[in-house]
């Protein structure tokens, strides 16, 4: 069979790393292929080739048989390719059609046409079973929806090979299970798909070939049916993976973080939390499961003063914080690895340095009086890139110019090495690759183990069940039930996150 | 060395830019009928021709880099400061009341005070929209024009009513000997003014990059979101920079009293320099250093306008031109390096830097 792309021999070179090392790809029509890579291993770099958003600094690249130059991605979208971003690229305050016809309006002789419009886009929407609001606003729709309205723009497009970079990091499991679906129904119909994910399983379950990148080069090429988790996982790292969590049982020490009857509102003031209780220890990962939009944002945002609670309070070592601002919390002992690493975690144009001391900047050694000591800035930034791994020509560029779930270790690295009292860590291992993941769970559990408390959110339930001592299921705005993580399982905790109860409960809660 | 590249680049984006702005003033000098040589010639004479005309460039350039700085500064917070005009006018009055009010001091003390006032009076002028900006949101540029027509009207009566210096002219008196500024070249009017100014553009780096109140400006101007997770007050940021947004524009007001004018006059319409320190700081890339840079050449410019109207009969509007074509091949980076082959080739890695994918 003819392939329907093939790269051959692809080379790009950024300062100071080369990012894309003679790589070959070749995709066959209709079938899912996983590419496959630790964090900066090139894959995001590859397929924006692909898309025309950088120019190869070598190497050719073949569609349907034919040898193209993609110099733009106008040129690759009119060779039928599409692209949904690992960093979405929507326009916020436009409304999900206007994203959707973006460039390909359909007009009125010179006027813009939007009610045909609104009819092609709900057409395409309900044809492949994407459901979206063709009215809403971009900012205020869910990641998930926003993902569907990515993929329906490359499918308006008319593409037939579609990128898919990470793109079941940021959904919750429900939306995954749709997504995967989609991808299906997409094949059946013909289409190609290129999956860029660290998720072993969905490559397992997904894909029908695997690339494995690895510093920029293809380490290996594998029939998906004829290869494991295990051999993927240590192919890509280059040693054997712990998939699975080791730890020791804990032993909990004082409460550290009191939690009462927590109120809050969301960003469209509505109520959001509606009476919150909960405890985390010293020594103790507590972990909170959810369907998204159940309170989880207003919760972590409350907790570390980003969004004003109320009613209620929030203690920290007998304290009461729950009025305290951001500085203040961070000074009491608390940390926080926010849900959105653009939005919140992160100053894309500072270099890596002067973001790893966004929440220590102000102290020494950072701070020598009104200045700030940039050669601490510096050696602290070299300290953390060794120790967390963190893939980078040096301290100096700015952060966005480096992969995802690199943007996502400068994050874990500075909330973690601060050794907060109080852990909130929201989401930490979005992004990253099976070795980065291991590296992250052991920290976490190091923490736990030197009596700090962790407050963890995921919407993986594996990583919930495997880290946490204890878990809080929250729905609706408010903690429905508190588990021991040995009597919790994927059963019980689905049915108490779509708001059912276990049987004691039922008991409990009536008596 | 990742960084002194991508610098270089800037430097060359923008010379290119310089020249091409002089070729589409070829042609527009053409096409007004006139010889190109003979304007530019006039255009270089202007400012180099002789030792007078270089002090005067010095004199010209040094309040375009103040207003040019103070745009820059507030850019870099994300704020627009559209005010340094009105900032400029206030620093002016405060500084040359000050400058005649105060007897008996040395100039080692008169001349600091005096500047003082006007870095006071124009800090004080940018936080009012910082503040409301900070408190009630209100948008900075809006409130900033209406800063300059209060700054405008507000001197205006000033310099007629209680601080009128002169029988029938609207000026305020002349300041006292002891505030005026070191002239080093009599008899030009070459003074220490662009000494203070060229210190200024030291001093906004030095804050913007070596300090932590500056690496929290810049965190707001880059991130609000992740400036407040990072425990910054964005809102006290916010007033803080357009305090100093509006402290350096004060001083450009403040050396102009000293080291020029010696008094204030009424200025009936804006002066234009708070304006064309927005053109400065863009073309400055909203560095201290490009900053400088570009502040002297549109010093150059203006000066060599004058004399291409004089000299060549070219019409300074041609200069207009020049300057705006300049300013667009800036924005339009992608444009010069398709125009200048140059950047093809090498070009393309370093720009791609900049883009977050
Ligand atoms: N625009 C850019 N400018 C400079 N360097 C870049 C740029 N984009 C990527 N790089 C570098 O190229 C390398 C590969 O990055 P890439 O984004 O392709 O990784 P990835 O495999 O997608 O990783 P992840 O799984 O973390 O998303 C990284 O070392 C990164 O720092
Ligand atoms: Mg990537």
């Amino acid at each position: 069979m003819q392939p329907i792309v093939r790269m051959e021999g692809i080379t790009k070179i950024f300062p100071g790393v080369k990012a894309n090392d003679c790589i070959d790809l070749t995709v066959y029509p209709g079938e899912i292929h996983a590419l496959l890579g630790e964090n900066g291993a090139g894959k995001s770099t590859l397929m924006n080739i692909l898309y025309g958003l950088y120019k190869p600094d070598n190497g050719r690249i073949f569609v349907k048989g034919q040898e193209v130059e993609i110099n733009d991605p106008n040129i690759a979208i009119s060779l039928g390719i599409g692209m949904v971003h690992q960093h979405f690229m929507l326009i916020p305050p436009f409304t999900v059609a206007e994203n959707i016809l973006l460039g390909v309006e359909p007009k009125k002789r010179i006027f813009l046409d939007m009610k045909e419009g609104i009819r092609q886009v709900q057409l395409i929407s309900e044809r492949y079973g994407l459901q979206v609001d063709p009215l809403a606003k971009v900012e205020d729709i869910s990641v998930g929806m926003q993902q569907r309205v990515e993929i329906l723009k490359a499918l308006f497009r008319g593409a037939d090979i579609l990128i898919f970079d990470e793109p079941t990091a940021v959904l919750i499991p429900q939306e995954v299970e749709e997504l995967h679906k989609t991808m299906q129904s997409l094949v059946a119909e013909g289409k190609s798909i290129i999956l860029i994910t660290h998720k072993l399983k969905e490559v397992i379950s997904m894909s029908d070939t695997v690339t494995v990148i690895r510093r920029g080069k293809v380490v290996a090429n594998f029939k998906t049916a004829e290869t494991t988790e295990a051999e993927l996982a240590s192919t890509m790292v280059g040693r054997p993976v712990l998939l699975e969590v080791e730890k020791e049982p804990n032993a909990p020490g004082e409460a550290v973080l009191e939690v009462t009857n927590l109120h809050a509102r969301d960003a469209r003031d509505l109520p959001a939390l509606k009476g919150i209780n909960l405890q985390v220890h010293q020594g103790e990962i507590l972990g909170v499961a959810g369907i998204d939009g159940n309170g989880q944002t207003e919760l972590v945002e409350v907790l570390s003063g980003l969004r004003a609670a109320t009613q209620g309070t929030v203690e920290v070592k007998g304290r009461d914080i729950t009025t305290y601002s951001p500085r203040r919390k961070t000074l009491a002992g608390l940390g926080h690895i926010p849900e959105d690493r653009q939005k919140r975690g992160l100053v894309l144009e500072f270099s890596v340095a002067e973001n790893l001391v966004l929440q220590s900047y102000f102290q020494p050694p950072f701070a020598k009086g009104i200045r700030l000591n940039s050669k601490e800035v510096r050696r602290n930034a070299q300290r953390l890139i060794g120790e967390y791994d963190i893939r980078t020509p040096d301290e100096g560029v700015p952060v966005k110019s480096l992969s995802g779930g690199n943007q996502q270790k400068v994050i874990v690295a500075r909330e973690i090495d601060r050794n907060p009292d109080l852990l909130i860590a929201a989401q930490p291992t979005r992004g990253l690759d099976v070795g980065a993941i291991e590296f992250v769970h052991k920290r976490l559990i190091q923490e736990r183990d030197a009596g700090k408390a962790v407050l963890l959110f995921s919407f993986e339930l594996d990583e919930i069940m495997s880290l946490s001592d204890r878990i809080a299921v929250i729905f609706e705005g408010q903690i429905v039930d508190i588990l021991d993580a040995a009597d919790a399982n994927e059963e019980k905790l689905g049915l108490l996150m779509s708001g059912g109860k276990v049987d004691k409960e039922v008991a409990t809660e009536y008596a | 060395m990742l960084k002194s590249l991508a610098k270089l680049e800037r430097l060359w984006i923008a010379l290119a830019a310089v020249l091409l702005g002089m070729v589409v003033g070829i042609f527009f000098i053409l096409i007004v009928g006139r010889n190109p040589i003979l304007g530019y010639q006039a255009l270089w004479q202007a400012s180099f021709g002789s030792m007078r005309d270089f002090t005067e460039l010095l004199i010209g350039t040094t309040p375009l880099i103040f207003t040019g700085l103070s745009i820059a500064c507030a850019f870099r917070t994300g704020l627009f400061n559209i005010g340094a005009e009105g900032q400029f006018i206030v620093g002016q009055i405060a500084t040359a009341w000050a400058g005649y009010f105060f007897t008996g001091l040395p100039t080692l003390i008169h001349v600091p005070l005096a500047l003082c006032f006007g870095i006071l009076a124009g800090a004080l002028w940018g936080a009012i929209p910082g503040y409301l900006k900070a408190k009630a949101g209100a948008h900075e540029v809006i409130n900033t024009i209406m800063m300059n027509y209060i700054a405008l009207y507000f001197t205006h009566y000033l310099v007629n009513g209680p601080l009128k210096g002169h029988a029938f002219l609207p000026v305020t008196k002349e300041i006292l000997d002891s505030a005026k500024l070191w002239r080093f070249m009599p008899p030009t009017r070459a003074n220490a003014g662009i000494i203070i100014a060229l210190l200024a553009a030291l001093f906004v780096y030095w804050f913007l990059w070596k300090t932590t109140k500056g690496y929290e400006l810049r965190a707001v101007g880059f991130n609000p979101l992740a400036a407040e997770y990072g425990g910054i007050s964005v809102a006290r940021s916010t007033v803080l920079s357009m305090m100093l947004a509006g402290g350096l524009a004060g001083l450009g007001g403040a050396v102009q009293v000293l080291g020029i004018q010696y008094k204030f006059y009424d200025v009936f319409a804006f002066t234009g320099y708070g304006f064309d320190g927005i053109a400065v700081a863009l073309i400055g890339n909203n560095h201290p250093l490009g900053v400088v840079f570009s502040a002297f050449l549109f010093g150059f410019l203006g000066r060599g306008a004058m004399r291409m109207q004089s000299v060549a009969s070219i019409p300074k509007e041609v200069i207009s031109i020049v300057s705006a074509s300049i300013i667009i091949f800036i924005a339009a980076e992608a444009l010069v390096k398709r125009l200048v082959p140059r950047f093809t080739k090498k070009g393309g890695a370093s720009s791609e830097y900049n883009r977050s994918v």
